[in-house]
């Protein structure tokens, strides 16, 4: 199956539970985690991953899925495909 | 090699916080197959020509945007000048022909169409002559057309019967223009040795050496540069260079594969990559700034010339290394209107139009968005441009003259123009006279390629 990557990028608030709900919701979406770099600065929880996601994956379906993650958790949750960010710090 | 933390930081925290954004995909139309001596045949092919050629270029650009994260600010399409298609019309049938361009720009819901435009560096031709008659009425009557005249080159002189010419036509699209403080104006530009392939407005046209359909992309960044330098306030200048350069680069990258992305997408050539810090009003998204974190107290005070040159070769040097295909004008724009740094330069008397001259000596294009008198004299406005073409003839680059005379208003007073095009304080012109020479007319030779002191 092909899969396209992508890096998903969650801050917000430090509280309970992000890492439970967003890593729940890319499960749903059949998304797979391949990397997780995660830290807090003053009070600010940040969170970089790098996904697959599956190619037959209709991105306003796995959109909609995390903006209900990042409405309830107060969180600001972006999804970018990777190229963009090898293009700019890879040569 | 796996990304870092920092750096898939690096990258939100541009688009996020310092406003780097893709600021257009501009598609290039070859319109030479619309020529048609019925000029109501003509306006069906063009208008059938663009709306099919772009359907689908909102929608992908907008779709990629979303995909990569960064946004696509300005979708926008430029066709073959447009007086190559005029030679047998009259002026009305040049009206038509702009309000057709309109519609179909207003149809495929993009932001500017650019090309109402005419090459006469050396000798104006039937075609180039019926656009010159149209061209207030036009700009004046449609919303999203810009046009452009070429009107010098290093290697053709300066046309000074049509820089003089420019000079009325500049007024009277003011003057059509009257209910809006003249924006008529801001749509339109004249160039000293155009770039056939410059994604940004009002400038931009379909050259004649390129293919049917090609997109460009332009990008902008002065917020990323900015942040940047900010993080090195002790860097020596060799070192600023860098962190510019190095800058540039990541942004130039960005740029590029949003932009082969969706000229994949549509199935179109890409043609180039034009890097040019290009301010808007939003905070910190200044190219004034910039010249004073180097280390000006106020842009327009002694150094500035020196700042900015180095800026903008390091922006050129930048974008060289991260792009195979840089064309347009790549550098750094300095418009005044959309600019906070310059507005606030002028308001407090450390810029004039004097030193923003000189600073497009260095720079990548020209005089650009500046407010001037309403009262001013058509010859002092071809005078002003006059010099500009002078500038870029003499030293191989590319120069331009936007420059919007205000009705009504006069000097010290400020004008808003809303939007992109933002607010400007009105600037006077020198109030002798440049009469004499535009009388003179004829055209100022080619200038000598050697002995060059």
């Amino acid at each position: 199956m092909s899969r396209t990557r992508a890096v998903v990028s969650v801050v917000g608030q430090d509280q309970v539970g992000i890492i439970a709900a967003v890593t729940t919701a890319l499960a749903d979406k059949q998304v797979n985690i391949l990397d997780i770099s995660q830290t807090i600065l003053q009070d600010f929880f940040t969170m970089m991953m790098l996904v697959e996601i599956p190619e037959h994956m209709e991105r306003r379906e796995l959109e909609e899925r995390m903006d209900q993650v990042s409405s309830s958790m107060q969180l600001k949750i972006d999804i970018q495909r990777e190229e963009l960010f090898q293009s700019m710090h890879r040569i | 090699m796996r990304l870092a933390f920092q750096e898939m930081q690096e990258t939100i925290r541009m688009i996020q916080m310092e406003k780097l954004d893709i600021r257009t995909v501009t598609m290039g139309i070859s319109l030479r197959d619309c020529i048609d001596p019925d000029p109501a045949a003509m306006q069906r092919l063009v208008y059938e020509k663009i709306t099919t050629a772009a359907a689908g270029l909102k929608e992908t650009a907008d779709e990629t945007a979303r995909e990569f994260g960064i946004p696509i600010v300005n979708k926008r399409i430029a066709i073959t000048p447009a007086a190559e298609l005029l030679g047998r019309a009259t002026k009305d049938d040049a009206l038509g022909l702009a309000r057709v361009l309109d519609q179909a720009a207003e149809e495929l819901d993009i932001d500017f169409i650019g090309g109402f435009s005419a090459l006469v560096h050396k000798g104006i031709t039937k075609g180039d002559r019926v656009l010159l008659d149209a061209l207030p009425e036009a700009l004046s009557s449609t919303s999203r057309v810009c046009g452009s005249v070429s009107a010098a080159s290093t290697r053709a002189g300066i046309n000074m019967d049509a820089v003089h010419e420019l000079g009325s036509i500049i007024k009277r699209a003011s003057e059509l223009s009257s209910d809006q403080d003249g924006l008529a104006c801001a749509k339109f530009v004249v160039f000293c040795n155009p770039a056939e392939d410059n994604p940004f407005m009002a400038g931009a046209f379909h050259g004649t050496g390129e293919a049917e359909t090609v997109l460009s992309v332009g990008v902008s960044g002065p917020g990323v540069v900015l942040s940047a330098l900010k993080r090195h306030p002790e860097a020596d200048l060799g070192e600023v260079s860098e962190v510019i350069k190095q800058t540039a680069f990541k942004i130039t990258r960005a740029g590029e594969r949003v932009g082969r992305e969706v000229a994949s997408r549509l199935g179109v050539e890409f043609g180039i990559m034009d890097l040019s810090l290009a301010p808007t009003n939003a905070m910190n998204d200044s190219v004034a700034e910039i010249l004073e974190e180097i280390g000006l107290e106020r842009v327009g005070t002694h150094g500035t010339i020196a700042a900015l040159a180095l800026m903008n070769d390091a922006v050129k040097k930048g974008g060289a290394m991260a792009s195979s295909y840089v064309g347009g004008l790549s550098g750094a724009f300095i418009p005044v209107s959309e600019d906070n740094g310059m507005i606030r330069g002028i308001e407090e008397n450390s810029l004039s139009l004097d030193k923003l001259e000189a600073m497009t000596c260095v720079c990548s294009v020209g005089l650009d968005m500046i407010a001037i008198n309403g009262s001013s004299p058509s010859a002092s406005i071809a005078g002003l441009i006059a010099d500009e073409m002078a500038i870029g003839m003499i030293n191989k680059k590319t120069t331009a003259v936007r420059v919007i005379p205000v009705p009504d208003k006069s000097e010290g007073d400020m004008v808003e123009f809303g939007g992109l095009l933002g607010r400007a304080p009105v600037m006077g012109l020198n109030p002798h006279s440049s009469e004499k020479l535009m009388q003179r007319g004829g055209r100022i030779p080619a200038p000598l390629q050697s002995l060059i002191n």
